[in-house]
């Protein structure tokens, strides 16, 4: 065997014994360093005659270059699998939970709000806002309930002590507010909460209302059957919704109706709710928000919303909505 | 309302059957809440005649009775009632009598052989009196069928009747609406004027004639003072939901559920002279029949005799001269009060009447004396005596005007078609006037209708008497204006979101709360109270949302929870203000226990007021609130800071001060916050301002200052100072400890420089970081960090 034959097959052997880019770079310099085995059969090419010498330097130039081309492979191979070692080491339990704060959420009411008003929304209509304390002309007066008519006992009312307020027992103030600022045509959804002396399984002193007003020319009873309609096929996600119209009285709408909603069907059956109270606003309650009730009509009409978020999520207890439980609340988000 | 389905067949003239019944007046706007049988489904009840009374040998609480029910056999039957006595009447279930889910059986009861049972009236379903045998009347036939001899065979309607229809509040205005709903027609019982057989009469003055739009009174002499009411009246009362008391009490009752007219039946020996409708006067005052007194209030309506008060007007009578089981001539008052004249007077006298329930609400004017006959024909045929003729008064009855209802606005506001033709019926129907004018009817009210006055009015009669199920549903039409939106505004759901986003779970709790709370969350002494709170621990408006998210945390606590981060939106009440009343609308968190949930690679600290001031600045947005030092009675004062807009307080940040922790037994200090939301809803809308494409420089500046200087007022110092090339002055580090000598603490600030138009000099750099440090030293006598 030539020379230069066994230093590649020598170079090999040691460069396929080591473990290390640091040992492979020892084995190197056996055969390439200064003293290693080509260096010296390079330095032996003065002592050959000048025939001899280029085919000699030739076959130690191609030695040369094997033997890198073999430390470079062998180096490649040695740090993927340095790399491979080092990723398996640092692998993770990718199962264990993540590092986050605790998702929060917002309140059943809240959702069903915005739900609501997103859908109203859809239709024109914007939401408007008042204040709860409110004084007696906005909550009963301008709706026509006046002091000592027994529609007011169709509300027990909280009283502020020592002044003319009370804490307003429904939303429609909010409706005369924006009335006597703009002119039709006026679409708005309020909702908000209100306050009624009442504290049972399932009534709650402080409830929240969702009502809504259309004010424009010739808008009529009709077109409130129909836009409640909408809304509870929209709400409840269910095409088979309709809602049936009961005569009623609120002093701020003539006429006035009781809303019930088709809820269930059982045996053939349809089952109605009641779920609120509507009509065509009393033209005084126009003229109390300076509108003109010969050119223009409308319709409001008053909910539960808690009644209606109930309903949505199957909630069973009204009061369970304010009691802050954070194992009912979750639930929600 | 409650309403004896027989009875109202009698009057309405119909037959419906009760389900119909029910559904035709629910949607006739007269709602039927509960549909009830008089008494319960069962056989086999008759009248039994308790024969004698026995101890039972083997137990005190029970007797053995004998008892002849009809059968042609004494049978003996054990009885454990208080009340069973020889020579009763009682109702007996017979041996195969089906009672509601059982059977009467022969059996023994302690030994004692018993061959059916006597009743009570709630083993009967009639009532839910229980405290003995149900007696009937000696007269009662024995063997008879309980349910023949007592009527059973009746259905309760309990109606839910709104304030405008007083003209409801009676049998036959129920009858006379339904024939309107159904076309059908309804007959009151006839009145006719009774024979005058005395000439005895009180006189009758009305000085108050706008509240009393007349008075009718009748004596009556020679009552006898032993009659009964007879049993098919006692059963009509009780059906309506009113205990019998004495004939003539029980007449005048009767009278106004037949008719709605309320009537007074006063003892005739116990007044003097004449009958004054009058106004009270300051000072007065009456002992009611009830016992209770009735103070002077404005505006009082007294029925008064020679001696002074004897009744509250339209309200209730007066003790002294009720009637009672001696009297033996009496003097019925039948009056139309005005309702405006009676409303609010039982509630402001914290009375309960059927009168002023009927009054206030309106009662017919025009049946007011053929109410008087009516009960003036009962009292004869029940009581006996003699009638004197009716004295009579007048004042001022109401107005009956037209309205002008015009068919296209009918159809209009309803929203579909309904013909005139029908209209002009329903009117008729309603027994209202009607002529008609170009293109409008002329509509006059019944005197029974209060609530019918304008065109609305009367477009609700209409469908009404349609149908209200005939409304369509329409989709509306109208002109569609695109919606106002502020650009950068947030919404409310925009704030929820951003808080839940920051691991916080939104409540609802009460506005009103402890006025301790108050004082410990607030330090407020003038907040806003309730008169009438349903609670003493719900007192007051809150003006904070503090206390309700304290104790919300504790009460989770105390469900098992470990942490918790909770968030409302809500109004609070300011008592004091440049308005009264203000009532901000704010957002409030609170944190409590570790910042992040227990996670098992880092053990997390409990959160602290950076957590919360990091969590408001983040829902903040793009507000940016800066933050002073403050107290507040609720927070630590060293760990509290106010939070400001502008010029502007919005709010409040820091730990729970101990005290608080420790009264509210809270384990652990929870951190929050609170803000007004109308500026986080403000928002702002961006506004692009270049991109300099100029090399950036950071430099570092670290100095010692005395421990009370805060970052917050360096920071703004080195702002004001610096040139506009100076981009952003950050706290990178705070530090106490080795090399920083006590009392002091060492603060290094990031320094980021970028001009717009070129590269920055390294001699600009240095000039502007010895301009910051000079400016340190000068004014916070800070030493350079070594």
């Amino acid at each position: 065997m030539h020379p230069t034959d066994t230093i590649v097959s020598d170079a090999q052997a040691a460069f396929d014994a080591v473990a290390t880019v640091a040992d492979l770079e020892q084995a190197k310099s056996r055969f390439l360093g200064k003293s290693g085995a080509l260096t010296e059969l390079l330095k032996g090419l003065g002592k050959l005659s000048a025939e001899e010498r280029p085919k000699a330097g030739a076959a130690i130039n191609e030695a040369k270059v094997r033997v890198e081309e073999l430390l470079a492979a062998r180096r490649d191979a040695i740090l993927a699998a340095e790399l491979d070692q080092r990723l398996a080491a640092e692998s993770v339990d990718v199962t264990l939970p993540g590092r986050r704060q605790a998702g929060g959420g917002l309140h059943p009411i809240s959702r069903a709000q915005e739900r609501i008003e997103k859908l109203f929304a859809s239709m024109g209509f914007a939401a408007a806002d008042g204040p709860e304390i409110e004084n007696d002309f906005y909550n009963f007066t301008a709706l026509r309930m006046f002091p000592d008519h027994p529609s007011r006992s169709m509300q027990d009312t909280f009283y502020v002590a020592d002044s003319d307020k009370v804490l307003r027992t429904h939303t429609s103030p909010v409706q005369i507010r924006h009335m006597q600022s703009h002119q039709p045509p006026i679409r708005i959804i309020c909702p908000g909460r209100v306050y009624r002396v009442d504290h049972d399984a399932t009534h709650s002193p402080m409830f929240h209302q969702i009502e809504g007003l259309w004010v424009d020319e010739g808008v009529s009873l009709a077109d409130l059957k129909g836009t409640l309609t909408q809304f509870f096929r929209a709400f409840f996600e269910r095409d088979d919704i309709n809602v049936r119209f009961r005569p009623s009285y609120f002093p701020f709408v003539e006429p006035g109706v009781e809303i019930d909603m088709e809820w269930e069907r059982k045996d053939g059956e349809v089952k109605y709710l009641e779920i609120g109270g509507a009509g065509v606003v009393h033209p005084d309650v126009l003229r109390n928000g300076n509108i003109d009730p010969e050119r223009y009509s409308g319709f409001a009409f008053g909910m539960g919303l808690d009644r209606l978020a109930m309903l949505k999520y199957g909630v069973n207890d009204l009061r369970l909505f304010f009691d802050s439980d954070l194992k009912f609340l979750r639930q929600f988000r | 309302m409650k309403v004896s389905v027989k009875w109202l067949r009698e009057l309405a003239g119909a037959d419906l059957p009760v389900e119909r019944l029910a559904h035709v007046l629910t949607m006739g706007g007269l709602e039927v809440e509960e549909v009830a049988p008089a008494a319960a489904a069962f056989e086999r009840i008759v009248v039994g005649h308790v024969l004698g009374v026995a101890p039972h040998p083997n137990a005190d609480k029970l007797r053995v009775a004998e008892v002849d029910a009809g059968t042609g056999e004494r049978l003996q039957i054990v009885c454990g009632a208080p009340n069973v006595a020889q020579g009763q009447k009682v109702p007996c279930a017979l041996v195969g009598a089906k009672m509601p889910g059982f059977e009467i059986r022969q059996a023994k009861l302690r030994g004692v052989e018993s061959n059916g049972m006597l009743c009570s009236a709630r083993e009967l379903g009639m009532s839910d009196d229980h405290s003995g045998l149900l007696v009937l009347p000696d007269d009662a036939p024995v063997g008879q069928d309980i349910r023949e001899y007592l009527d059973l065979d009746d259905t309760v309607l309990t109606l839910k009747l709104t304030p405008n229809r007083g003209d409801c509040l009676s049998m036959f205005g129920i009858a006379r609406d339904l024939a309107a709903l159904t076309g059908g027609a309804a007959t009151l019982p006839e009145a006719a004027p009774v024979a005058v057989t005395i000439a005895d009469r009180r006189e009758v003055r009305i000085s108050a004639p706008a509240a009393c739009g007349h008075y009718f009174g009748r004596v009556i002499r020679g009552l006898d003072p032993k009659a009964a009411t007879p049993a098919w009246m006692t059963r009509r009362l009780e059906r309506a939901g009113l205990r019998p008391r004495s004939p003539l009490v029980d007449i005048t009752n009767y009278v106004m559920l037949e008719r709605g007219q309320p009537l007074h039946a006063f003892d005739n020996a116990k007044l003097a002279g004449t009958i004054d409708v009058r106004m009270a006067k300051p000072g007065e005052e009456l002992k009611l029949l009830t016992e209770q007194w009735a103070e002077y209030i404005p505006n009082l309506l007294l029925i008064t005799d020679g001696s002074g008060p004897v009744a509250l007007g339209g309200v209730m009578g007066g003790f002294e001269s009720m009637v009672t089981d001696s009297t033996t001539e009496v003097f019925f008052e039948a009056a139309w009060f005005a309702p405006e004249a009676i409303q609010g007077r039982a509630k402001a006298l914290q009375l309960t009447s059927d009168a002023a329930y009927r009054f206030e609400r309106g009662v017919d004017f025009a049946g007011t004396r053929a109410a008087l006959e009516r009960a003036t024909e009962l009292t004869l045929a029940i009581c006996g005596g003699q009638a004197g003729p009716v004295s009579e008064a007048h004042g001022t009855l109401p107005a009956r005007n037209p309205a002008r209802v015009r068919p296209a606005r009918v159809r209009a506001l309803l929203g579909y078609d309904v013909a005139d033709d029908f209209m002009a019926q329903a009117f008729a129907r309603l027994r209202c006037q009607v002529q008609g004018e170009s293109g409008a009817f002329l509509v006059t009210p019944p005197s029974w209708r209060f609530d019918l006055a304008i065109e609305e009015d009367f477009v609700e009669e209409v469908a009404r008497v349609h149908g209200y199920e005939h409304v369509p549903a329409v989709s509306p039409r109208s002109s569609l204006p695109m919606l106002a939106a502020q650009e950068g505004a947030r919404s409310r759901f925009d704030l929820k979101r951003a808080a839940a986003a920051l691991g916080y779970q939104e409540v609802i709790n009460y506005s009103f709360v402890s006025s301790l709370w108050e004082a410990d969350f607030a330090g407020n002494a003038v907040a806003v109270r309730l008169a009438n709170p349903i609670a003493s621990t719900m007192d007051v408006m809150r003006s904070t949302l503090l206390g309700g998210l304290v104790s919300a945390v504790k009460s989770n606590l105390n469900r098992g929870e470990e942490r918790a981060r909770l968030f409302e939106v809500g109004r609070c009440f300011l008592g004091e203000g440049p308005e009264p009343h203000e009532q901000p609308e704010r957002l409030a968190g609170i944190t409590y226990g570790t910042r992040l949930p227990e996670q098992w690679a880092d053990k997390t600290p409990a959160a602290d007021f950076y957590d919360a001031k990091g969590d408001l600045e983040a829902i903040a947005g793009p507000v940016k609130p800066e933050f002073r030092r403050a107290s507040h009675p609720a927070f630590h004062p060293g760990r509290c800071a106010r939070v400001w807009v502008g010029e502007r307080e919005v709010g409040v940040v820091g730990e729970l001060h101990p005290r608080l922790q420790q009264k509210y037994e809270l384990p652990l200090a929870p951190v929050i916050f609170e803000l007004d939301c109308d500026v986080l809803l403000a928002g702002r809308a961006p506004k692009f301002e270049g991109v300099s494409r100029m090399p950036v420089v950071r430099r570092d500046l670290a100095v010692v200052v005395a421990e009370e200087v805060s970052a917050g007022a360096i920071l703004e110092a080195i702002r004001g100072a610096v040139p506009a090339c100076v981009r952003e002055v950050e706290v990178f580090d705070q530090y106490r400890g080795k090399g920083v000598e006590n009392g002091r603490k060492s603060l290094a600030f990031r320094i980021v420089m970028q001009d717009t138009a070129r590269t920055l000099t390294d001699a600009e750099v240095e000039e502007i970081m010895q301009s910051i440090r000079h400016l340190l030293v000068e004014k916070y006598k800070a030493l350079p960090r070594t």
